[in-house]
């Protein structure tokens, strides 16, 4: 019973981390059409700079403030997105899509070595963030606190992120620029400004994802390159573009995980490429998808 | 967004390459004689990337299909060399390359009967992550494959030891090896040029253009994409049995998805819409890396800054861009 | 004369939008048929079920006496169904020669093979400067199909079908996009080819004057259903031909 429910909260755990990388990875491929392989590093570098961060300034500031670096991670990392879409990736929208895996490799590879660059070829740790929780007591058995906080905040980004896209004008723009690209520009929609916007939002939630999991299993060079085709497997059974498709994916990644962890470990991973597969060849949209975001 | 395929814009006159091969042919014959035993084995190399940079663009440029994934079939071959080696005690480096080459059909034919049913991006995160099930199956059943230790490729014999093999290992690599590795680069650029230019290449390059007429001119579009699929991961798997033995191990890394990305990588940089550009582009981009490898340790963003602006500026590659500069210089278009 | 195609029962919906609505169509042997009607009558969906682009919800395909109902595209091809398509379809890149050399590979059945030179094959190149003489394009061989002029494009369009050699050949607005002169020389080309060689032929067309100097008969199609079918003669004294047609005009 015990380890039942420290294996459920683990899916949860790796539930909403997933969700927020592969859900960005969707939401900019649902607005834009672009598919970014370098999605994956820029969850690596919100990993980076928290724990930078938070394992800098550990000593002198009390744990529950060294929480609000999760954010100020999230918005730098947001911010070099908003930096890389109108240079390097708005060049590209007229040209055939697969210079973007072209590009967005190169700069996989660029960011593989500035992050290197500045923060240093060893792993980081923010485990006393993580350790300054301590465990707390569910359902009779002890399960570290920082994990909960995990699970709580992919299930607020899940919220704000819908109430974002289906709740506000610029959701409403969003989804119509998505649905039909001309149709926006002709009704006046900054076009240009929300693709930015997406993609920022898409950096953002990514750096989130590492920003937050960092205290539990630390930040190392080449991470980025792994939550890469882990968040492809999600979207590829939820389906590009969907958010709905993103956590129900995330979640079915996550306990198909967690089961082969415990009964099959040596092919954990590669059951999951080939659920993706299995998917593809029976479902091509995914399992969620709709025509729109 | 644009949806013209990738290949569909003007096309690249070739840069006559008659007049190159002769003299290149004599450069990479006497090579060893002219050059360290190191550059030479670099070369060697660069001469096996370029058979799976060749092998990617059978896919890429003449049938329109971007693969993420051929490093699955270049680690598979290198496996396969492995394998042949440990379970069969085997050193022939014939039914190395035999067993590479069967690998690569074996594993092109499943994957392809999943990817062809895609095209465009699709089809490349396809081949991504397909390619994932082997590196990750490589990673972890460590008994059998060695892990992140690798499978060691021992030092095969050549020929059946008609080519006899020197003890010193560097001599081997660098005179016997390398000629013995000129020779199946020559045998299978040969074979993939005589395929391109075939009816069945045509084929292939209507189905590139325009998938829907050549459906309607009688082609039967998914056979003939799922035949090159397995050629080209065919050809990918001989490069990587070819390379095992320079690097004396199998590793995960062969088989790890960042790799695919430098074989597409090396054809882009030649130039994708000739036949030769991905040939010069894998020699090219292996000196490429040796240098940086060898000059920093931010190697990587060397690397990607020349992709970016490969992309940005000069698409076409360093054959496309010779051959744009060479139409400039004769006054066409 | 025996029937070539029996098309019977068919119906196409794309949603609620019914594009064929219970068509029965038949076209006899070495006859030219002209299927007209309004944009949106469900031509082009009728001529993209005959050739196999779709599949019909309902009906059957009956074609020189075999049911092609579930056959694929290829497998209409060997059978001896062609076309050629509205938008022009072709390979851009590959000069002239090239795109119809491919089309006599194919029939040919040559295109598997992958060690053999195509531009050793002069057989083959031969019997694709036939079919281009036929169409007047010789002295176009070796430009790229992309750089021909309209009219040319849409005949080049045609010769890839005919190239194939097919009993049966659809032709979607062969003439579209071309002025009224230049109409007639690619009608000319296209009836004599198709009359010398003993094939049956589809067009799909808007223009009356072409219908009536051209084909055998003519069906007249309106909001996926046939209003009318029958010899020109007959067509032109049809009442409810003459208000769409008077509509249409008017449009």
């Amino acid at each position: 019973m015990a380890t039942l429910v420290v294996q459920a909260l683990n899916t949860a755990v790796y539930t909403a981390v997933l969700f927020l990388i592969a859900g960005g990875l969707s939401l900019v491929y649902g607005v834009m059409r672009v598919v970014n392989l370098a999605h994956g590093n820029l969850y690596m570098l919100g990993a980076f700079v928290m724990a930078w961060a938070a394992g800098g300034a550990a000593a002198s500031v009390a744990p529950p403030l060294l929480l609000l670096l999760l954010p100020v991670a999230g918005v730098i990392v947001g911010l070099v997105g908003a930096a890389i879409e109108p240079t390097l990736l708005r060049p590209l929208y007229n040209r055939a899509e697969e210079y973007q895996l072209l590009l967005t490799f190169g700069l996989l590879l660029i960011l593989e070595d500035l992050t290197k660059f500045v923060f240093g070829p060893t792993p980081l740790s923010a485990s006393t963030l993580w350790s300054a929780f301590g465990p707390i007591s569910v359902l009779g058995s002890d399960y570290p606190a920082y994990n909960l906080l995990v699970i709580f905040v992919g299930l607020v980004s899940a919220v704000l992120l819908w109430a974002f896209v289906y709740r506000t004008k610029f959701g409403v723009m969003l989804r119509a620029t998505s649905q039909n690209r001309k149709m926006a520009v002709s009704l006046g929609i900054n076009v240009r400004g929300l693709y930015v916007l997406a993609f920022s939002i898409g950096c953002l939630m990514a750096g989130i994802a590492g920003a937050v999991i960092v205290p539990v299993q630390g930040a190392v060079l080449g991470m980025g390159v792994d939550a890469l085709v882990l968040s492809f497997v999600v979207v590829v059974i939820g389906g590009l573009g969907s958010l709905e498709g993103a956590l129900a994916g995330a979640f079915i990644v996550a306990v198909v995980r967690t089961l082969a962890i415990t009964f099959f470990p040596e092919l954990e991973l590669a059951v999951l490429y080939l659920m993706a597969a299995a998917v593809l060849v029976t479902r091509p949209a995914g399992l969620f998808s709709r025509s729109s975001s | 967004m644009n949806d013209t395929a990738v290949t569909a814009a003007r096309p690249a006159k070739p840069v006559p390459a008659g007049g190159y091969l002769a003299p290149l042919a004599v450069l990479l014959l006497i090579f060893p004689y002219i050059a360290p035993a190191y550059q030479t084995i670099i070369l060697s190399y660069g001469l096996a990337f370029a058979i799976a940079a060749a092998a990617l663009n059978l896919l890429l440029g003449y049938t329109g299909l971007l693969s993420f994934g051929h490093a699955a079939f270049f680690g598979a071959g290198a496996y396969a060399a492995g394998f042949v080696a440990k379970y069969l005690h085997v050193e022939s480096m014939e039914l190395f390359l035999a067993a590479g080459a069967l690998s690569g059909i074996v594993i092109a034919a499943l994957f392809g009967i999943v990817c062809v049913r895609y095209t465009r991006i699709f089809f490349s995160i396809l081949a991504l992550a397909l390619s994932q099930v082997l590196w990750s199956l490589a990673f972890k059943l460590f008994w059998v494959t060695g892990g992140t230790d690798g499978l060691r490729v021992p030092t095969p014999t050549l020929l059946g030891g008609v080519i006899g093999t020197p003890a010193d290992k560097v001599t081997f690599l660098s005179h016997q090896y390398y000629y013995y590795t000129l020779g199946v680069f020559a045998i299978c650029v040969g074979l993939m040029w005589l395929i391109v230019q075939s009816p069945f290449g045509q084929a292939l390059q209507a189905i590139r253009d325009n998938e829907v007429r050549a459906e309607f001119v009688g082609i039967r579009v998914r056979r003939y994409r799922w035949i090159a699929f397995v050629l080209s991961g065919m050809f990918a798997a001989v490069a990587g049995t070819l390379w095992a033995p320079l690097n004396g191990l199998a590793t995960p890394e062969a088989l790890y998805w960042p790799f695919s990305g430098e074989i597409v990588f090396m054809a882009v940089l030649g130039g994708f819409r000739t036949f030769s550009g991905p040939i010069i582009g894998a020699v090219v981009f292996n000196y490429l890396k040796a240098y940086a490898v060898g000059r920093t340790e931010y190697w990587q963003l060397l690397l990607g800054v020349v992709l970016v602006i490969l992309v940005m500026a000069m698409p076409e590659g360093i054959m496309g861009t010779l051959a744009r500069i060479g139409r400039r210089v004769r006054g066409e278009a | 004369m025996a029937q070539l195609l029996a098309a019977q029962g068919l119906r196409k919906s794309f949603g609620d939008n019914r594009a064929v609505d219970g068509v029965d169509f038949f076209v006899e042997q070495e006859r030219l048929v002209a299927i007209v009607g309004s944009n949106g009558a469900g031509k082009t969906t009728l001529v993209n079920l005959i050739t196999g682009l779709l599949t019909p919800d309902e009906g059957t395909i009956v074609f020189a006496g075999r049911d092609v109902t579930a056959l694929p595209v290829f497998g209409r091809i060997k059978a001896g169904i062609a076309r050629s398509f509205q938008l022009v379809n072709l390979f851009d890149l590959m000069t002239v020669l090239a795109n119809v050399r491919l089309a006599v590979f194919t029939r040919e059945n040559k295109t598997h093979q992958a060690l053999r030179l195509a531009d050793r094959d002069r057989e083959a190149e031969d019997e694709a400067r036939r079919v281009l003489a036929d169409f007047g394009l010789a002295d176009k061989w070796n430009v790229p199909a992309g750089g021909l002029a309209q009219g040319e494009r849409k005949l080049l369009d045609v010769a890839l079908a005919y190239a194939l050699r097919p009993r049966l050949i659809l032709l979607d607005e062969p003439t579209s996009g071309v002025g009224t002169r230049e109409k007639s020389q690619i009608m000319d080309r296209i009836e004599s080819v198709v009359r010398s060689r003993g094939l049956s032929a589809v067009i799909v067309e808007h223009d009356m004057d072409i219908v009536f100097k051209y084909s055998d008969s003519i069906v007249m199609m309106h909001e996926g259903r046939v209003l009318a079918a029958g010899a020109p003669g007959e067509i032109v004294r049809d009442e409810r031909v003459a208000t769409i047609l008077g509509r249409t005009a008017a449009r």
